[in-house]
């Protein structure tokens, strides 16, 4: 059985599948239950100042299901504890005392004054937490007030609150990004250069779930009116796996470990983040949505799929797929694929054929003698596209397949082996000769 | 018509072989309707094909993607009209159709899991929902001054007037029954068409306006083919077959000896099925849909012993091998390859049935083997097959019994269009006979504004 326990910044848990700071951490009840369900670790729900912040009292939670009502995506305007500051500390401090081979991390949101921080950070680090998570990501209310993801959106914010809580605190400091921004790189980068131990990421993305098909209004509101909230669940995975990549490929934060978080709802999910970058991940939106009892396939799908792989840790999976991202302009034009049919799977739903040929290249063919539906791909026209295979809805009875010898039909360019990309294109008015 | 005595008592032939309550338990629903979300659940599972297999396995083009993708949107409005447009009567398809025949057994999800999307639920599902809220999908054009005689409030009849109304035509209908409906208010199962489904659909349907009904004319008796012709613009005949086939045994008018069809005529009508008199031991002879239907309805009734007695084999049945297998769920027991010869009777009231035992030929034909059995009887039911009544029709083609069509359901005569069971090829399903009247609405209507 491969390892799993996890190290992260020196922070030791037993799996590398945290709860992140939400709901589900919101106080030791919670926490307690979520230890004893095997999740590794936790990121409180965040800390701020005294007087406690207060929530709305109606709909904070919103889902888009599917028809059978499984939940693709889920949207919060919760805002960060609604309990005193001492009360957290107090349950805190006795969760890392009943849970000593868990992580418990401090999730923290204050104001952009260093008096603040001066003033929180010791005492919070002193009930035994094993390290912080700054909260520069919440999309919703907070950031109204000059925090959350209003940090996270301005480098300079989040290097100066950096640095300050660096200051006061001996334990590692995460900093938690907000995917509401246009380049992850500037405030991945400003992490680095505030003393960031680690980045964990993404938050949540601005979002209105739909509106109320009787009343026209937004869906859901408070009262009559509502406002927008911060959007996670299997849905932003894709969102997140980007920007965890592009912070593990960047030559600058490259070396800067990641906490993988958006929409892990399975032991793949958290294969998808290691592999791109992330040493952990975090999890919410599947709990909120199962319950704890959710990490018990993940642990095992991890396992297993490290036994499979012959990989006897988590460690050995971080980063596997970070080469293997590029930007286009290193994509090689040279490469030619085709799509395939295995006619023996294909149940003629012509899917393929609907696809390619209103929205594509026009390039799969289709035969009906006396009911005989036949559908083809016609290489000639085919650029290899892979809408076909995207719509398929049979496992492997598409593929695309690389041309490796010969001349491609449509072109009629000879099958070259040597690389060629963008930079080097005749086309390209930059090119590089 | 016929009463609840069309048996006469005798040895094990009698009334309330069940209970009131346990005869409506058996004839509830056959298959209950899908809830709404089981309907946007099953949607899910349409993979919305190109040139799709199931429309072009429904006799009646139904687009059976569009329909259910509209499910799937929680556009039931749009999925009824989409359904209703090309077939009025799919409400009643949606329960009486054999969709393991036709759209279903199209369906590609039989490839890979062989289950295929349920289709004839969905589209239940789509048509209960406007005809519970009533919501009108279609209006009238501006009336043409055209009039139009149909001949029969069946399927294709009302399919013909229903489609003739909303081109802007009057039409009156003539029937030979009490009440409009044809086989979907006499003949289809009770459990197909359950709580007077077959009346609330064709109330649906008429409330188009500019179609009138008349009952009890019957074409031959109260009115004529050549007056119609002379009193309307076009004539649709979709009047069915009016009798049905006989044995020719001797004995085949002992009490007992009875057309199935007249006994699920009275089935489905009579308030309290447990007046019905049922026989303990059944033999249906036939091996169409309708002995299927008497013979599984004999047992809800609480029959003990049903057996179908069938000519030929398995595979030659008429019956859908589903419907095979409904009946055996049912304890009907199945006897191919046997075919009548004698009735046994005692104080004219039947007591068995022989058949000869029969083998195949090579040439599709079939020869006794010399062998034969007999089969306990009190009820013996004829269920093979019915037979057009060609008199007053003489003007027309007939070829087998039947009354000779072109593709767009004309007849030989000029004014004169057919549809449903009475025409040759026909093939005695409810929603090809609706197909056959939209066909010849189209037709007619073509006909009638030509140069307008």
């Amino acid at each position: 059985m491969a390892d799993l326990s996890s190290n992260f910044l020196g922070i030791k848990s037993p799996n590398p599948f945290w709860l992140a700071s939400a709901p589900p951490t919101d106080k030791a009840y919670n926490v307690n239950r979520a230890f004893e369900a095997g999740w590794g670790g936790v990121s409180w729900k965040t800390l701020g100042e005294d007087p406690h912040i207060v929530n709305v009292n109606g709909p904070r939670y919103t889902s888009m299901m599917s028809n059978d009502r499984r939940v693709i995506g889920f949207n919060n305007i919760e805002l960060i504890t609604d309990r005193p500051f001492k009360v957290n500390l107090k349950e805190m401090r006795q969760v890392k005392r009943d849970w000593p081979d868990r992580a418990l991390v401090a999730s923290v949101m204050f104001p952009m004054n260093e008096e603040s921080w001066a003033k929180h950070i010791p005492i919070i680090e002193d009930t035994g937490v094993d390290g912080f998570e700054l909260n520069f990501g919440c999309p919703h209310g907070m950031s109204e007030r000059g925090m959350g993801a209003a940090v996270g959106q301005v480098p300079e914010y989040i290097k100066q609150a950096t640095e300050w809580c660096k200051k006061y605190a001996t334990v590692p400091v995460i900093v938690k990004l907000t995917p509401n921004i246009t380049d992850v790189l500037y405030p991945a980068e400003a992490c680095l250069e505030g003393g960031a131990d680690a980045v964990s990421l993404i938050n949540t993305i601005n979002s209105i779930m739909r509106v109320d098909y009787d009343t026209l209004t937004m869906f859901p509101t408070t009262g009559n009116m509502g406002t927008h909230g911060g959007y996670c669940g299997e849905a932003v995975k894709p969102i997140a796996l980007n920007m965890v990549a592009e912070i593990a490929r960047n030559e600058k934060t490259k070396n800067l470990p990641i906490s993988g978080i958006g929409g892990v709802t399975t032991w793949k999910d958290a294969v998808d983040f290691i592999a791109l970058g992330a040493s952990n991940v975090q999890v919410c939106t599947a709990a909120m949505v199962y319950g704890f009892k959710i990490v018990e396939d993940m642990k095992t799908g991890l396992s297993n799929f490290l036994d499979e792989k012959g990989m006897t840790s988590v460690d050995e999976l971080i980063g596997k797929a970070v080469p293997s991202v590029t930007d286009w302009k290193f994509l090689n034009l040279n490469h030619v694929d085709k799509a395939v049919i295995d006619q023996d799977k294909c149940i003629k739903c012509g899917r393929c054929y609907i696809a390619c040929e209103d929205a594509s290249h026009q390039a799969i063919e289709y035969t009906n003698n006396n009911d005989d539906r036949v559908f083809t791909v016609n290489d000639d026209e085919c650029v290899g596209c892979n809408l076909c295979v995207s719509v398929c809805p049979i496992v492997d009875c598409m593929s695309m397949v690389a041309m490796t010898s010969g001349t491609d039909p449509r072109t009629g360019k000879k099958i070259s082996s040597e690389v060629a990309d963008w930079t080097t294109h005749a086309n390209n008015p930059l090119k590089v000769s | 018509m016929s009463d609840n005595k069309l048996i006469s008592d005798g040895v094990n032939v009698k009334s309330h072989r069940l209970s009131k309550k346990e005869i409506e338990n058996n004839f509830s629903d056959l298959h209950a309707p899908l809830s709404a979300v089981e309907a946007l659940i099953e949607s899910d599972r349409c993979y919305f094909c190109y040139d799709a297999p199931c429309t072009k396995a429904c006799p009646s083009d139904i687009d059976v993607p569009g329909f259910i993708q509209s499910i799937r949107s929680d556009n039931l409005t749009g999925a009824a009209e989409k359904i209703l447009s090309e077939n009025i009567f799919g409400g009643m398809c949606a329960r009486d159709c054999p969709t393991e025949e036709l759209c279903e057994q199209a369906c590609v999800r039989n490839d890979n899991e062989e289950k295929p999307v349920e289709i004839g639920l969905l589209q239940r599902y789509a048509t209960d929902s406007v005809l519970s809220s009533g919501v009108k999908l279609f209006s009238r054009k501006k009336e043409t001054g055209k009039s139009i005689a149909v001949v029969g409030a069946g399927p294709a009849g009302i399919s013909c007037a229903h489609r003739l109304a909303v081109l802007g035509h009057k039409i009156t209908v003539y029937d030979a029954q009490d009440k409009p409906g044809g086989l979907n208010e006499y003949g289809i199962a009770a459990y197909k068409s359950t709580n007077d489904f077959a009346q609330q659909e064709l109330q649906y349907i008429l409330d188009i306006g500019g179609i009138t009904i008349k009952t009890g004319m019957k074409l031959g008796n109260q009115i004529n083919l050549e007056d119609l012709q002379e009193q309307y613009d076009a004539v649709f005949l979709g009047c069915g077959l009016g009798t049905v086939n006989q044995l020719n045994l001797d004995n085949e008018n002992v009490s007992g000896v009875i057309d199935a069809v007249e006994y699920i005529e009275n089935l489905r009508q009579i308030d309290s099925k447990d007046e019905l008199m049922v026989g303990k031991n059944i033999v249906v002879v036939g091996g169409g849909m309708t002995a299927i239907d008497i013979a599984v309805q004999s047992k809800l009734l609480g029959a003990e012993q049903v057996t179908i007695a069938y000519r030929r084999g398995k595979n030659i049945m008429a019956a859908s091998e589903y419907e095979q297998l409904l009946a055996k769920k049912h304890d009907v027991q199945i006897q191919y390859n046997v075919s009548p010869k004698r009735l046994l009777s005692e104080n004219s009231h039947v007591t068995a049935m022989e058949f000869d035992v029969m083998q195949s030929q090579g040439d599709g034909g079939l020869k006794a083997s010399g062998e034969s059995i007999t089969l306990k009887a009190d009820v013996v039911f004829k269920a093979i097959g019915q037979k057009l009544v060609t008199e007053g029709l003489n003007s027309l083609e007939i070829i087998k019994g039947r009354i000779v069509v072109d593709e767009n359901r004309k007849t030989s005569l000029t004014k004169v269009w057919a549809g449903g069971d009475c025409i040759l090829d026909g093939n005695n399903l409810t929603v090809s006979a609706v197909q056959d009247g939209k066909l010849a609405a189209i037709s007619i209507n073509e006909t009638l504004t030509q140069g307008v």
